[in-house]
């Protein structure tokens, strides 16, 4: 009876699941064995010659170095002021909440309506840097035009956006030490600097791995802001791997190609799945 | 909560105003360029003339009306059908001893990393199958079984003593009123949290909703507000800043409202 009940309690989500994601996941590697059907040739088993094509794109392997370099950039920077910010609001200030408010702000903001905003920052000429730089005599520049600059400018917002998120796991980490630490830390005379780096940090480890696996995911996952900044450019220069996938899928119609990048973006996301997996079993023995 | 408050260090006080300051600019500088003419959005002037022109071309040049309606009824949808969907498994996995329900659990959590937005090549066949493609239907299907809802609801049925189900059983209540009368009453917390997650989600949501919708009619905001801002669509920036603005103000306000409401589910949905 048990069975029965747990089951039948189980299924409306259970159909809805295995249609959206198991289906889908399987569905895509066996379409990546396949080549894409039209209508006068048929789809056919190719073996891995999609696998061969991946191997020579050199689209490919420009957008996962890029996707690379964006994490490398965005990472440690958003995690670095996202501590920072924690350790801020977290003590005394005057206006404590409306500072708070203005960190976590971008958080809630769709990355569209983000990208919305800083496009006229970027724009040159009548953009607000270029506006800002002619004052001091500097020439103006196409910022998101320019494959030198395009990725940091993505990279500027993209940390603005995330650090305020980040930053809410620090502050509820750090509301969790102990304030005797602190007290003892005082009677022996210590800096703060130094009850930051001997104590602090590392007893506030396990949040910055869990943060640090979270916004790699993000890295991968967002891409909304290219539609409207880029769309990948220029030369694919900004280029991501999931907005690849879109292109190839959506406007190049090359469904089969589609599928083997997205298994090259599940291999990844399973990857850090089984980071985050063993660092939360890590995490229950440090408690 | 600490008891005990230090005072912040004077320099770094100054240090952590100042990039409170440069975080809000952004949006604050929108705001500004909303409020004033499109001329005046590149000659910076604090007290220049006010104006709500903007909001008024923004709210005719795009169909912003329909895009709101589009987006009030994803999310809603969405966020009913994840609330049943959500609590009648989270119950099965914490109440019942059924068989394989450890393995079925590890599949659920599959969604946690292979979350819709990856999987758009295949989903986008299944819904042309269903001829789901361009409905609203078609957006919200994929999240409406939610490991993430599934997961938090069973944890909270979990805490939730055996002692009162079984006081219920004891006065005649059926397996379907324990559910009803104990259990979803009881966390009604974390209902109010997921639903924030849930509805901040949806509305912000974009590349899905893109792929799935084709009219006017089922775009939602964000869709909407991305065709409205490209460069291409030649709107000026004031016009841009009120539209944008306009799509993000129904949540935003919600955020000022209710911060602490907000930050603490937003967190709760990270940690998992």
């Amino acid at each position: 009876m048990r069975n029965v009940y747990g089951w039948l309690l189980l299924t409306p989500a259970a159909i809805l699941l295995i249609g959206f994601t198991h289906y889908p996941a399987v569905a895509t590697l066996i379409d990546s064995f396949f080549s894409t059907g039209t209508v006068v040739r048929p789809s056919r088993f190719v073996g891995l010659a999609n696998y061969a094509l991946l191997a020579d794109d050199p689209i490919f392997w420009q957008v996962l170095r890029n996707n690379l370099a964006f994490a490398a950039g965005t990472i440690p920077t958003s995690i670095a002021l996202a501590l920072l910010m924690a350790i801020w609001v977290n003590d005394k200030l005057p206006a404590r909440a409306l500072v708070r408010m203005s960190y976590f702000t971008p958080t809630i903001l769709p990355m569209v309506a983000v990208a919305n905003l800083w496009l006229f920052f970027y724009t040159p000429q009548i953009g607000l840097i270029d506006k800002v730089a002619a004052v001091f005599g500097m020439p103006s520049h196409n910022w998101l035009g320019d494959p030198s600059t395009v990725m940091a400018c993505l990279a500027v917002m993209t940390v603005w956006k995330e650090a305020g998120f980040f930053m809410i796991f620090y502050l509820a980490a750090l509301q969790s030490l102990s304030p005797e630490l602190e007290e003892a830390a005082k009677i022996e005379g210590a800096s703060r600097w130094y009850y930051f780096r001997r104590v602090t940090f590392p007893l506030l480890m396990p949040t910055t791995l869990f943060v640090l696996v979270n916004a790699t995911i993000n890295s991968f996952k967002l891409v909304d802001h290219l539609f409207i900044l880029t769309k990948g450019g220029p030369d694919n220069a900004s280029n991501l791997l999931l907005y690849y996938i879109y292109q190839v899928a959506f406007s190049f119609f090359e469904t089969s190609y589609a599928s083997t990048l997205t298994v090259v973006l599940l291999a990844l996301l399973a990857a850090m799945a089984i980071v985050q997996f063993q660092l939360i079993e890590k995490r229950v023995h440090y408690r | 909560m600490r008891v005990l408050d230090r005072q912040l260090p004077l320099l770094e006080t100054a240090a952590a105003w100042l990039l409170a300051v440069l975080w809000i600019a952004p949006l604050a500088y929108a705001f500004w360029a909303a409020f004033h003419s499109a001329a005046m959005a590149t000659h910076f002037d604090l007290f220049g003339t006010l104006t709500l022109d903007n909001f008024r071309k923004a709210w005719t040049y795009a169909p912003f009306p329909r895009h709101f309606l589009n987006t009030i009824i994803l999310v809603t949808m969405v966020l009913a059908a994840q609330l049943v969907l959500c609590t009648l498994a989270g119950f099965a996995f914490a109440r019942f001893d059924f068989a394989g329900r450890n393995v079925a659990f590890g599949l659920v959590l599959v969604q946690l990393m292979v979350m819709p937005e990856v999987l758009i090549v295949e989903n986008y066949l299944t819904m042309a199958k269903l001829g789901f493609v361009d409905t609203i239907l078609g957006i919200g299907l994929p999240y409406m079984a939610s490991a993430f809802g599934i997961f938090l609801m069973r944890q909270t049925f979990k805490t939730i003593p055996r002692e009162l189900e079984d006081a219920a059983r004891v006065e005649g209540c059926s397996m379907m009123g324990v559910l009803w009368r104990v259990y979803v009453p009881l966390a009604r917390p974390t209902y109010l949290a997921y639903a924030l997650v849930s509805v901040s989600y949806h509305w912000n949501n974009f590349l899905w909703p893109l792929i799935i919708t084709n009219s006017i009619n089922t775009r939602p905001l964000t869709v909407g507000l991305a065709i409205f801002g490209a460069p291409e669509s030649g709107v000026d920036w004031a016009v841009i800043s009120a539209g944008t603005l306009m799509a993000v103000s129904p949540l935003l306000v919600a955020f000022l409202l209710f911060q602490r409401q907000f930050m603490q589910s937003f967190m709760q949905a990270g940690i998992k």
